[in-house]
């Protein structure tokens, strides 16, 4: 009886060695997470403060929308290369609308916000057209995009920042929604309108044909064209959803920062597919969920955070972030290789 | 009244025909067989019935009223179904969502409680309810996908079912199934057109069949008309003397030996040892564990206990390189995602290995000298291909088995492990491939066989194990080896002399 327990005991260690290993890689990104933030605390008494917290959120929404889009392509099996451009463009669209308006307000501000998101829109569309109707690899015509909307972003005002007058109503209501929070809570609105913005899109890509379709394209191509569905259109969709969101992004960026700049947003488009592809995304399409590739937006800010609150220079934080992104990769390689043997 | 009539049918890619004026109809109400050369024409002649290609020439009727199939929805509202020889699953997607794909597509919401009682009851009525419509394609066996490919089929009202060499995957359990439905629908009415190599499935089950060869109509027959030697003759245009040519092979020494192999902690352990210039089958059901004794030898998967000797020394390969630079080569069941590389041309993909014996210095390739060996290699095979330069992924289906036979009879191996080698192959290709068997057991190779086919182990094998539930369950040699003693022993059941 005891020689049987003896021998038991370490096979059921093993085996619950082995399952909590299991669940450790399973869920190896919100593991991840915690851990920076508890880390984060121990490091630094300034990160666990509201006040770091929501600026921190603040920063990140952009990134959130444009990862988001960039989740859409990914899914897909495409890759959108444009997002940092197009972001620039629209937010130098707001920042150029809003003055050239013959009314003011809130009425006026939506316009604008709707004019900017159609530029947007509407360079996405051409990617789209470009990826599902002339078959073109999407990393060529999306790179391609990427600098020409570049160019545009440059062009629109000479290479210069567009300012707008501060006291201009519209303008007013612009800054106040990138600067301040509910009231009460204290949540900044940029956050919150992302959160609703993902939260949307997390509903369609579980719940609606279009977001099944979209995955089940990524997955097999062929086998959706054979169920006569039209594959061209979710592609198409895609990299529309994608152009938008990320001009909605450069919109964000100009009401935190009272400016429309050309700079915005590059080396957006790395940080995006970084936050995709910590969260699990598939770069060959398929696989991919919201909810963890906000997760990885998340991760990402808090390096940055907790690096710039240490005072890092900039040089070691650009190391540590990519030895970080290789980590997080690494992880979920083991995870699938211990679910699914070469 | 046909059902359906095809006629003058003419498609070509690329400059080369694939079907020349082919003539087809089928009624309703029968099970219509449609047989021929890999190769001669057939996937090509469904896909363009069911729109996922354009026919250049020709003219579809469905009764009676001409139809222009453009695209597969054209098709799928006209009544056309298609279970494709090649997997058309969504692998990252549920079973359920798999099995109703266009149906998502005409939905806004999905609901999805709906969706998995509907693929559930599917599932049941062919028979597998023990497949969950929540889980994952990727993740389900082989045979299992074809099943769902099968219910996705079976999802729409059809009219015309085309099923594409359906048991091409499947054990006979599965496969019985599948039998029994065809039947109930033929019942019901519908045109069901079936496309196999294997003949007497082919006997078992059809009313008519209709023979191609090179993409033109040989004629069409009831079945009762014709025997197994008839059929091959008008589907290969020749006689088959032999379909299991005599070898001439020298046994010698043991080269290869398992001792208590172990594949997982606790698994049965394995002993078996097959010696130069013998041919050495494994037979069993599908998941009898066949496939992982091949992979665990050939360093693909993890040993877990025991020992593999190879010529008398101890060998533990870490990784396929290992196996394959000690002289053992591998032709994979799953030549879709392990055997053949299909974006890449005949020429590599022949070429494709660690030891090309072909290779310049430095690992620079001499490609007139490759060329040559190739070529060679493909007409004795009687490969059907354009030319070397084509992709490998758009032979059919049996000539991409050629393929990834080719790359080791390149590269030449002491040890050779084949799973299921004739999978998808034409009559007349298997007695080449047969052949290429023999000529490398006469030259001293080992050959480990495993296969599905009852009469090939029995034709090709010296010595035959068979496999039950992980373990060797025993071994047949000379008088013993027939089917019913296979059968016993791969149930389960108790051999006895
Ligand atoms: N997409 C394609 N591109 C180029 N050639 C093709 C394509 N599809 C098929 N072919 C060619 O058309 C011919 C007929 O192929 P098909 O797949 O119809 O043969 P099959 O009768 O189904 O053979 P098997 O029994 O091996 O499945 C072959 O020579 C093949 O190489
Ligand atoms: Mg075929």
């Amino acid at each position: 009886m005891s020689t049987e327990t003896a021998n038991l005991q370490p096979a059921e260690q093993r085996r619950r060695g082995m399952i909590a290993l299991a669940w450790l890689i399973k869920y190896n990104i919100y593991v991840m997470l915690l851990t920076l933030i508890v880390a984060s605390s121990l490091l630094s008494e300034h990160f666990l403060t509201v006040q770091n917290v929501f600026n921190l959120l603040r920063q990140l929404a952009p990134l959130a929308l444009v990862s988001l889009g960039m989740l859409l392509v990914i899914l897909t099996g495409g890759i959108d290369l444009s997002v940092g451009s197009v972001a620039a463009i629209g937010g130098m669209a707001i920042a150029m609308t809003m003055p050239a308006m013959p009314i003011e307000g809130a009425g006026a501000l939506v316009f604008c916000v709707l004019a900017a998101t159609a530029c947007g829109v509407v360079l996405g569309a051409v990617n789209g057209v470009l990826v599902a109707g002339f078959g073109m690899a999407s990393f060529v015509a999306t790179l391609a995009m990427m600098t020409m909307a570049r160019g545009i972003a440059y062009m629109l005002s000479n290479g210069q920042p567009v300012r707008f007058p501060r006291e201009l109503p519209t303008a007013q209501i612009l800054t106040a929604f990138g600067a301040k929070g509910v009231p009460g809570i204290g949540l900044p609105w940029p956050v919150v309108g992302a959160l609703v913005i993902v939260l949307l899109f997390t509903f369609l890509l579980r719940r609606s044909s279009w977001g099944r379709l979209t995955v089940a394209t990524g997955s097999n191509e062929t086998a959706v064209r054979l169920a006569g569905l039209p594959v061209a259109r979710y592609k198409f969709l895609a990299y529309t959803i994608c152009g938008g969101l990320s001009a909605l992004a450069g919109i964000l960026v100009t009401a935190r920062t009272a400016v429309g700049t050309p700079v915005t947003g590059a080396g957006l488009e790395l940080d995006a597919i970084a936050a995709c592809v910590i969260g699990g995304a598939l770069l060959s399409g398929g696989k991919g969920s919201v909810i963890n590739t906000m997760v990885g937006v998340l991760i990402l800010g808090l390096i940055g955070n907790i690096m710039n609150l240490m005072s890092v220079p900039a040089y070691p934080q650009q190391i540590i972030k990519g030895a970080i992104i290789i980590l997080a990769v690494l992880l979920q390689g083991v995870g699938a290789a211990a679910r699914q043997r070469v | 009244m046909e059902r359906l009539s095809m006629q003058g049918i003419s498609k070509a890619f690329g400059g080369i025909a694939a079907l020349r004026g082919a003539t087809f109809s089928a009624r309703a109400g029968e099970v219509h067989a449609l047989m021929g050369e890999n190769g001669a024409g057939k996937s090509t002649l469904m896909k363009i019935l069911s729109g996922a290609y354009h026919h250049d020439g020709g003219d579809i009727r469905i009764d009676g009223t001409p139809v222009g199939i453009h695209t597969p929805q054209d098709a799928i509202s006209r009544g056309v179904s298609v279970i494709y020889q090649e997997f058309s699953l969504a692998r990252h997607l549920t079973v359920a969502e798999n099995i109703l794909l266009d149906r998502l597509g005409r939905q806004r919401l999905i609901d999805h409680r709906a969706l998995e009682m509907r693929a559930a009851e599917l599932l049941a009525e062919m028979g597998f309810p023990e497949i969950d419509p929540r889980g994952t394609v990727g993740d389900l066996p082989v045979a299992f996908q074809q099943v769902v490919e099968i219910c996705k089929a079976l999802s729409r009202e059809c009219s015309i079912l085309v099923l594409d060499e359906p048991t091409a995957v499947l054990t006979t359990y599965e496969a019985e199934k599948l039998f029994a439905l065809v039947g109930r629908l033929r019942a019901r009415g519908v045109c069901i057109i079936y496309i196999s190599h294997r003949l007497d499935e082919v006997f078992a089950l059809c009313d008519r069949v209709t023979v191609l060869k090179d993409g033109a109509t040989v004629g069409t027959w009831p079945v009762a008309e014709l025997d197994h030697e008839r059929l091959t003759n008008l589907m290969i245009g020749r006689e088959l003397s032999d379909f299991f040519p005599s070898r001439e092979a020298q046994i010698g020494p043991i080269i290869l030996e398992l001792n208590q192999l172990m594949l997982a902690p606790g698994a049965p352990a394995l002993d078996l040892a097959v010696r130069r210039g013998e041919v050495l089958g494994i037979g069993g059901l599908v998941g009898a564990g066949r496939t992982e004794v091949l992979r665990a030898i050939f360093g693909a998967d993890p040993i877990a206990d025991g020992k593999i000797l190879l010529r008398g020394q101890p060998f533990r390969p870490h990784n396929p390189g290992d196996a394959v630079r000690a002289g053992i080569g591998l032709v994979p069941e799953d030549r879709k995602q392990q055997g053949v590389l299909l974006d890449l041309p005949i020429l590599t993909n022949a070429l494709m290995t660690p030891v090309n014996p072909h290779l310049w210095r430095l690992g620079l390739l001499r490609d007139r000298r490759e060329r040559k060996a190739v070529r060679n290699l493909s007409q004795s095979l009687r490969l059907k291909a354009a030319s070397l330069d084509v992709e490998a992924g758009t032979l059919s289906g049996g000539n991409q088995q050629k393929v990834a036979l080719m790359k080791w009879l390149v590269s030449g191996c002491e040890v050779l492990l084949l799973d299921e080698p004739t999978r998808g192959v034409d009559v007349g290709a298997k007695v080449e491939i047969y052949r290429v068997i023999n000529e490398l057991a006469a030259q001293g190779t080992a050959v480990v066989m495993v296969s599905s086919e009852m009469l090939e182990l029995i034709g090709m094998c010296d010595r035959v194990l068979v496999m039950h539930a992980g373990a060797i369950a025993g071994e047949l040699a000379g008088a013993s080896l027939t089917e019913e003693n296979i059968i016993e022993l791969a149930m389960g059941r108790e051999h006895v002399h």
